[in-house]
């Protein structure tokens, strides 16, 4: 049997002594959506910084098929296809939306220009509303916009695995929809996700497993729907009494 | 104030001219800047060494003593340029790696980047005066380009060095906007300064565009120091200092971080600065070009342009 796509083994990030990721074990199988849950400073961003090798981790083993990511820099990293959609997006603000897409690409070395301008029409595609703003400044874009665009940047890198940090932040309900559509069927052609989210509701029926992260460890793990009718689930992430 | 009408031409041309070599060398302000968020106070020195360099070459090495015309000018103009950018460009390297890369590695506070920067140029500068390499006063630019009158524009000489430092001026300025804007490297260096977090996660190696940057920034601060020391015919341990803060100064107006900002901002303190010798008198004009950099910083701390790296 081989190992799944990603692996978290015991990983362990600190802020100077402060230990705010504390022993995780989380795999992303081929194919999957894995949500990792939880409230506010629970630790959900600073385990991706750990996979991207933003900051961390300080102990514990990260693989992806085979490589160990924690003997990478950042730019490895990128380089074997995890994509990170970043917390609040981190769009290039004075860069138009077209020249932020192509910053996607910047990982694909040799890439011929006709295969760049197909991918570009295939995410124009995805958000057709990217389009319509091809010449406008990133910084000028609305909320729901840059997060359209910070996907659509992602998806320019071809990855392999794409993480995606609470992408439904701030974002008017309709919009929310919109941005898990795409999130699954960008899963549907192929691609392995793992999702961050604080809307359990709508990361959990959107993927196929999930993990809830309480204080940097992780304190459930089971299949999405078996966390949707989880009681602790639903009282705490799920808003209900 | 009454300004001194016959003058009012010629200086304005010498303004002009002082105004490209401040935006040379004040590129590797504005460039460093955009990527780290740092002055590099270490970039007078950067310029000096490209100056320093091309005088022991051809002064003391090679010891060339006669103007030369033809071929053989073109051919020493072409080296001196190269040699001159190389050696800024070694310095700006070797800097990045010795003083700033360390501090990166212990995430130094802001405070600790701006003492490294001013201990390095006081060390390189210290270290030009000594006895072995420059000594304390000035040394005479080896003269194989014979400085002279080129032309006559509104009654002021143009020398024909002046015609040399607008055309490469412009030249490096328009390279180095190809560079930003179609190399991998130009946009990688565009992409770190406006976003570092993001830069990284589009797989940037932020080490590499980094010591790029100050390559860079050193090619341009080396050929600055070469035609420096040519149209004034000396070199000499602290030549760096003032016309670095001045192009510091332009950066600032023009907007720190933003490479067009360096161009407008160059000439502007060029023509400011010298304009104000002629109306206000001479010795009044650091004072009105440091003055300038101080209501910048109050009114417009982003500078004419803003700021940005932009193609
Ligand atoms: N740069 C930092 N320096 C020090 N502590 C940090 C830093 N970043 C995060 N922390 C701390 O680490 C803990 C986890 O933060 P993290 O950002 O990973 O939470 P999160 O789960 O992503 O929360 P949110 O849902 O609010 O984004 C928090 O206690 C936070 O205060
Ligand atoms: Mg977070």
């Amino acid at each position: 049997m081989s190992e799944p796509l990603l692996v978290l083994d015991d990983v362990h990030v600190h802020y100077g002594v402060i230990e705010a990721v504390r022993g995780i074990d989380l795999t992303v199988g081929r194919g999957e959506i894995v949500t990792l849950i939880g409230g506010n400073g629970a630790g959900k961003t600073t385990t991706l910084r750990a996979i991207s090798r933003i900051h961390g981790p300080s102990a514990g083993s990260i693989r992806f098929e085979g490589s160990e990511l924690t003997r990478l820099r950042s730019d490895q990293v990128v380089d074997l296809g995890i994509i990170q959609v970043p917390e609040g997006r981190h769009i290039f603000p004075s860069m138009t939306v077209a020249e932020n897409l192509e910053m996607g690409a910047f990982s694909r070395r040799r890439v011929a220009r006709r295969r760049l301008a197909e991918d570009l029409e295939e995410v124009y595609g995805l958000f057709p509303v990217l389009a319509e703003r091809r010449k406008q400044l990133g910084g000028t874009l609305s909320g729901g916009e840059q997060q359209m665009l910070a996907m659509g940047r992602a998806l320019m890198a071809k990855p392999r695995l794409l993480m995606l940090d609470e992408p439904s932040m701030g974002l008017a309900p309709q919009i929310v929809q919109r941005v898990f559509e795409v999130i699954t069927r960008i899963n549907q052609a192929g691609t392995p996700i793992l999702l961050i989210e604080q809307n359990a509701q709508m990361a959990l029926n959107a993927a196929h497993r999930g993990y809830v992260i309480e204080s940097g460890a992780i304190v459930l793990e089971d299949e999405a729907r078996a966390l949707l009718d989880d009681d602790q689930v639903r009282k705490a992430y799920l808003g209900e009494e | 104030m009454h300004c001194n009408a016959a003058l009012i031409a010629p200086t304005f041309v010498t303004g002009l001219i002082l105004g490209f070599i401040y935006a040379l060398i004040a590129l590797g302000y504005t460039m460093v800047y955009g990527v780290l968020k740092l002055i590099n106070f270490a970039h007078d020195a950067v310029f000096a060494t490209g100056g320093i360099l091309v005088f022991y070459a051809f002064g003391q090495w090679f010891g060339i003593v006669q103007p030369l015309s033809g071929v053989s000018l073109v051919v020493l103009m072409a080296a001196s340029l190269v040699i001159g950018a190389l050696a800024s460009a070694g310095s700006a390297f070797l800097l990045e790696r010795v003083a700033y890369r360390p501090l990166r590695r212990r995430q130094g506070a802001r405070l600790s980047y701006l003492i490294t920067a001013i201990g390095a140029s006081f060390f390189a500068d210290y270290l030009y005066q000594q006895n072995f390499l420059l000594g304390p006063g000035k040394r005479e630019f080896p003269n194989y380009f014979n400085v002279s009158k080129a032309f006559t524009v509104f009654g002021s000489v143009v020398q024909n060095v002046d015609v040399l430092i607008v055309v490469l001026a412009i030249a490096c300025l328009i390279a180095l906007d190809q560079f930003i804007t179609r190399t991998r490297s130009g946009r990688a260096i565009r992409a770190l300064s406006e976003d570092q977090v993001a830069a990284q996660l589009m797989g940037i190696n932020n080490d590499r565009v980094i010591t790029t940057t100050f390559v860079v920034g050193g090619l341009f601060a080396g050929i600055a120091g070469v035609l420096y020391a040519i149209k004034f015919g000396f070199v000499v341990w602290n030549m760096g200092f003032v016309p670095g803060i001045k192009a510091f100064t332009a950066a600032v107006l023009g907007g720190i971080g933003n490479i067009r900002g360096a161009l407008l901002g160059g000439i502007l303190l060029g023509l400011i600065e010298n304009m104000s010798a002629v109306c206000v008198g001479a010795e009044w004009k650091d004072t009105v070009a440091f003055s300038v950099l101080v209501l910048v910083l109050i009114l417009r701390p982003t500078g004419i342009l803003g700021e940005g790296i932009k193609g």
